[in-house]
């Protein structure tokens, strides 16, 4: 599984990086979430909120922060 | 009701004199505490339900490629639905121009946004009312027209950063929310602010209270008072290193008009605190040139001089013909 977090240097955007790592863990996943600041990988994807949250190539998360709960399940769908 | 409940509690609970100065400040303090974090529970979720309808990917669809002035119109209005956070204004900036609108619009945007913010509203409209509230909105949406106009009309394409044009946009499709999903982002968003204000609006309201217990008119008039023909350009002055202080600092300017201080220079203050924001320029300096981040925050500054000047006008005309 192929996870990114796109995020600029703000709270919420590092919020959603760690809740994102904790809910991997919680499910003992070896997947890793990497971080990305680079403008145009975002918006190659056509969003332009942050923080997002891709996996997959697919956009899960734009603009907001989900639970850990929510993310569990994103990653479940995609694991 | 929320009065009788603070009379309640400074007079009989605690047993202050209620004509004492002391026992005025107090039950201004309880007064205005309860009310502003009713308002701000209310409004601001009402706001974040509003805007989980506008995300700025459909912004952008909804202004397409349109031209000056009715972009600059439709850029200003949905500044303030849009939800925005300054982290996302280089993409939001980049993506913008990507779909052709022209960056006379798209600074439109980025002025209002900041400017009409819920908690802004709230302070203004539990300390001083929705007329007040109104005419600030208002009054943002204008700013926001205006200074977008003139940054259009400047032709200042140059002095953004080259590699911006370059960039392409991928499609997406917005994924609409359930109900569910906009209650959670709406409950959490309110938790989050109020999580975030609540010791400002505490200073700001106690500071307040003092000075509406304490501080005696005649100090007001003195230095702010319509005597004083600099009160607007220092008001905003102070007021740009003080941004995203809206919940402390409109509480005591409330306190400072019941003192004498005029209603234009007070909206000067209150628009300057958040229309000249300093993180977004220092973010924006990554997609434009320093020459117009100073450009940009000139036309604010003088605009909202302006606005203050304006406002002193009409409401002492106003107060006039009332007599």
């Amino acid at each position: 599984m192929e996870i990114k977090v796109w995020g600029q240097d703000c709270s919420y955007c590092k919020k959603l990086f760690y809740s994102a790592t904790e809910a991997l863990a919680d499910l003992n996943l070896s997947a890793e979430v990497e971080w990305v600041e680079d403008v145009k990988e975002i918006l190659s994807h056509g969003v332009m909120s942050s923080p997002a949250m891709v996996v997959n190539g697919k956009v899960k998360v734009a603009g907001r922060v989900p639970s850990r709960a929510v993310l569990r399940k994103m990653f479940e769908e995609e694991k | 009701m929320l009065k009788a409940l603070a009379d309640l509690i400074v007079y009989r609970l605690f047993g202050v004199a209620a004509d004492s100065r002391l026992g005025d400040s107090l039950d201004f303090f309880f007064y205005d505490t309860m009310k502003i974090f009713l308002l701000l529970l209310v409004i601001i979720f009402a706001v974040a339900i509003i805007r989980s309808f506008f995300p700025p990917e459909r912004a952008r669809k909804l202004l397409g490629n349109r031209r000056e002035y009715v972009g600059n119109f439709l850029a200003a209005l949905l500044g303030i639905v849009t939800p925005f956070c300054s982290c996302s204004a280089v993409p939001l900036f980049i993506g913008f121009l990507e779909s052709g609108l022209p960056l006379g619009v798209t600074f439109s945007f980025l002025i209002s946004s900041p400017t009409v913010n819920e908690v802004a509203l709230v302070m203004l409209w539990g300390l001083f009312g929705w007329e007040i509230a109104l005419i600030y909105v208002v009054t943002g949406v204008v700013l926001a027209f205006i200074s977008g106009i003139v940054i259009g009309k400047l032709k200042l394409e140059h002095l953004v950063e080259e590699y911006v044009y370059q960039i392409r946009m991928g499609e997406s499709e917005i994924h609409e929310p359930t109900w569910r999903e906009r209650y959670e982002y709406a409950r959490d968003y309110t938790k989050d602010i109020i999580k975030r204000v609540w010791l400002f609006v505490l200073v700001g309201i106690g500071l307040g209270a003092w000075i509406h217990g304490y501080v005696p008119v005649d100090l007001v008039v003195k230095y702010a008072g319509p005597g004083n023909p600099f009160a607007v350009l220092i008001a905003v002055l102070i007021a740009i290193p003080l941004y995203s202080n809206a919940a402390g600092t409109i509480p005591i300017v409330q306190a400072l008009v019941e003192k004498g201080m005029p209603m234009g220079t007070s909206l000067a203050f209150m628009m300057a605190i958040v229309a000249i924001s300093t993180p977004e320029m220092i973010i924006l300096r990554k997609v434009i040139k320093p020459k117009m981040i100073a450009i940009f925050a000139g036309i604010i500054s003088v605009s909202i001089i302006f606005i203050g000047y304006l406002f002193n006008f009409i409401f002492a005309r106003m107060a006039f013909l009332i007599k």
